[in-house]
């Protein structure tokens, strides 16, 4: 399964104040740590929401409005995000405890947020079904 | 923290932990059935304490030493049978939580490799070398490997017993192969890794969760092994080839389960993430330099479909060569039969047929419905409907997946109204 580990926008983020050499140190060698462990699909960091676009529909139907950057609350936006491919919850969770403090003045914070996959859109009954029918045949081998 | 939740993170810590735990522990034991008892042993230690201590800021580090304490005090008790026991326990330094990041990269890259030409060695069967592999560098439990295979547990249980008395009974040194063999013990890992992931990705039955379960296991001991060893293109190539061939998981069923060939499929649902993955590392296996072996040039045939936007902008002359190089790396009547695919979308399909015609007196390609099927459709494109139903019923006879078949004998009723027409 996949996950994304957000990275918060912080007030340094947001005014394009650089990390410090050690964060930038730590960052790449956790992100080695990842790609030996064949978990990292891919990272990468984001510019501040100055720079950015936000394209919304305040009316239903209606034409869309644009509205350039910077956006406030920072918490509110994202600095970055990895991308990892795990095999449960607590794995993805186990990733992004070793990350490093993405701030480091306590403003430091990681979402994670599971990616859809294929599995959850194919839970179609005729599925189901034939895995119900697979299940079987393995408990029947098992007792043989 | 509630006990099941550290169950739970435990069993994800193990995931993580485990492959470069039993390396470690390998290389001080020399076997790895014992090493993979002290890892556990570990384990069930670490289950016990964490809930009350919490979980260790390097849970890693942490289980590397409380398994290698383990191994030590066993090595010291077997003192008076062993004398080379005790020699190895001497010169062994514990790690600690402090010195374990300098070692991780080195040392521990340096035995994962060792442990995987050690499950993957020939002394095995082939099946015992995927069973031994995902139980021990993919951490997966034999009831896992069991489920992704369709056969009992105790079946698999047994495989793997069987397997690591085996290496212990031929001495099978933990170590990585030099000079000539080494080229020959990379194909057989590699091989290994191919079979795990084919297992999960051509079964279009099977569980829904164990099948995707081998094909992520693959890529991703495949994905390790290309950080451990990137001086080998074709580990590169291997690797490419499972990420494009992934990159198609969601578009290759349909939404009945039937399977939908790769000409047909929506090109909108692959993956375009894993695609640009595995056209980074076939650029990886390239520019080490060194004529394409047979994974690369999959990949590279692969990454032809990949990169076409349409299947008719598909560049079949490209693949067409690719399978010409494909077919002098690995000559096998299968490539042939591609290759007259190959050529027949890129020069027409009487080239194709030529080629296919010779492929007829092929001993080995005898039963294989391939073979009526390709020739078939070859002579559909010719209007050579009556030749072209024989061959549809007569492939359709042949295979023994009831989706293909039901398919084929629709292709060879086609063919008979398109007669009378």
């Amino acid at each position: 399964m996949r996950f994304m580990l957000i990275v918060k926008a912080t007030t340094d983020s947001e005014a394009g104040v650089k990390p410090s050499q050690e964060l930038i140190d730590a960052m790449q060698k956790y992100n080695e740590e990842l790609v030996k462990a064949g978990v990292l699909l891919a990272a990468d960091g984001l510019m501040p929401s100055s720079g950015g676009i936000r394209i919304s529909y305040p009316e239903p139907g209606g034409k869309p409005k644009v509205t350039d950057g910077p956006f406030a609350e920072a918490k509110e936006m994202i600095a970055g995000f990895t991308l990892i491919d795990v095999k449960s919850r607590e794995e993805a969770i186990q990733w992004a405890m070793r990350m490093p403090d993405p701030h480091g003045f306590g403003q430091g914070e990681i979402e994670l947020r599971q990616i859809y996959e294929v599995e959850d859109l194919m839970n179609t009954p005729e599925s189901l079904e034939k895995e119900a029918a697979l299940r079987k045949q393995v408990e029947e081998q098992k007792q043989a | 923290m509630t006990s099941s939740t550290t169950q739970r993170t435990v069993d994800a810590i193990w995931r993580m932990e485990s492959a470069k735990l039993i390396a470690g522990v390998t290389r001080m034991v020399r076997d790895v059935g014992l090493a993979e008892d002290l890892a556990q042993d570990a384990l069930v230690i670490a289950l016990e304490r964490w809930p009350e201590t919490g979980i260790p800021d390097n849970p890693g580090a942490w289980l590397m030493t409380t398994a290698k304490r383990r191994a030590i005090d066993l090595m010291r008790r077997s003192k008076v049978r062993d004398q080379k026991y005790v020699e190895v326990a001497r010169n062994q330094e514990l790690y600690t939580e402090d010195d374990i990041d300098a070692v991780l990269d080195g040392e521990i890259g340096d035995d994962l490799l060792r442990l995987i030409f050690m499950t993957c060695h020939p002394v095995l069967s082939q099946e015992a070398r995927v069973a031994l592999t995902l139980r021990l560098l993919c951490g997966l439990t034999t009831d896992e490997i069991a489920r992704s295979f369709l056969v009992a547990e105790s079946t698999i249980a047994q495989r793997i017993v069987r397997a690591k008395k085996t290496l212990s009974a031929e001495k099978v040194p933990f170590e990585v192969p030099a000079g000539a063999e080494l080229q020959d013990r990379l194909t057989a890992v590699l091989e290994v890794i191919y079979l795990m992931f084919n297992e999960g990705y051509s079964a279009t039955s099977g569980d829904q969760w164990f099948r995707p379960l081998l094909c992520q296991e693959a890529l991703r001991l495949g994905r390790v092994l290309a950080e451990i060893s990137p001086q080998e293109p074709e580990v590169h190539g291997l690797v490419a080839l499972m990420e494009i061939q992934s990159s198609r998981f969601q578009a290759r069923v349909n939404a009945k389960g039937e399977p939908v060939l790769l000409l047909d499929q929506n090109r909108a649902r692959w993956d375009q993430l894993l695609i640009r993955r595995g056209l980074a590392a076939l650029e990886r296996s390239r520019k080490l330099g060194r004529p394409l072996g047979a994974y690369s040039l999959q990949a590279a045939i692969s990454a032809c479909h990949a990169q076409a936007p349409t299947a008719a902008e598909t560049n079949w002359i490209k693949i067409a060569a690719l399978y010409e190089a494909l077919s002098r790396v690995t000559p096998s009547p299968i490539v042939e039969l591609n290759k007259a695919v190959a050529i027949s979308m890129a020069f027409g399909p009487a080239f194709g047929l030529q080629i296919v015609d010779e492929l007829n007196a092929e001993p080995s390609l005898k039963g294989y419905h391939l073979l009526p099927s390709v020739r078939g459709d070859l002579l559909v494109k010719l209007g050579r409907y009556e030749e072209a139903r024989i061959e549809f019923e007569r492939a359709a006879s042949m295979t023994r997946n009831e989706q293909e078949r039901i398919l084929l004998l629709k292709r060879a009723s086609e063919c008979a109204s398109e007669r009378s027409n």
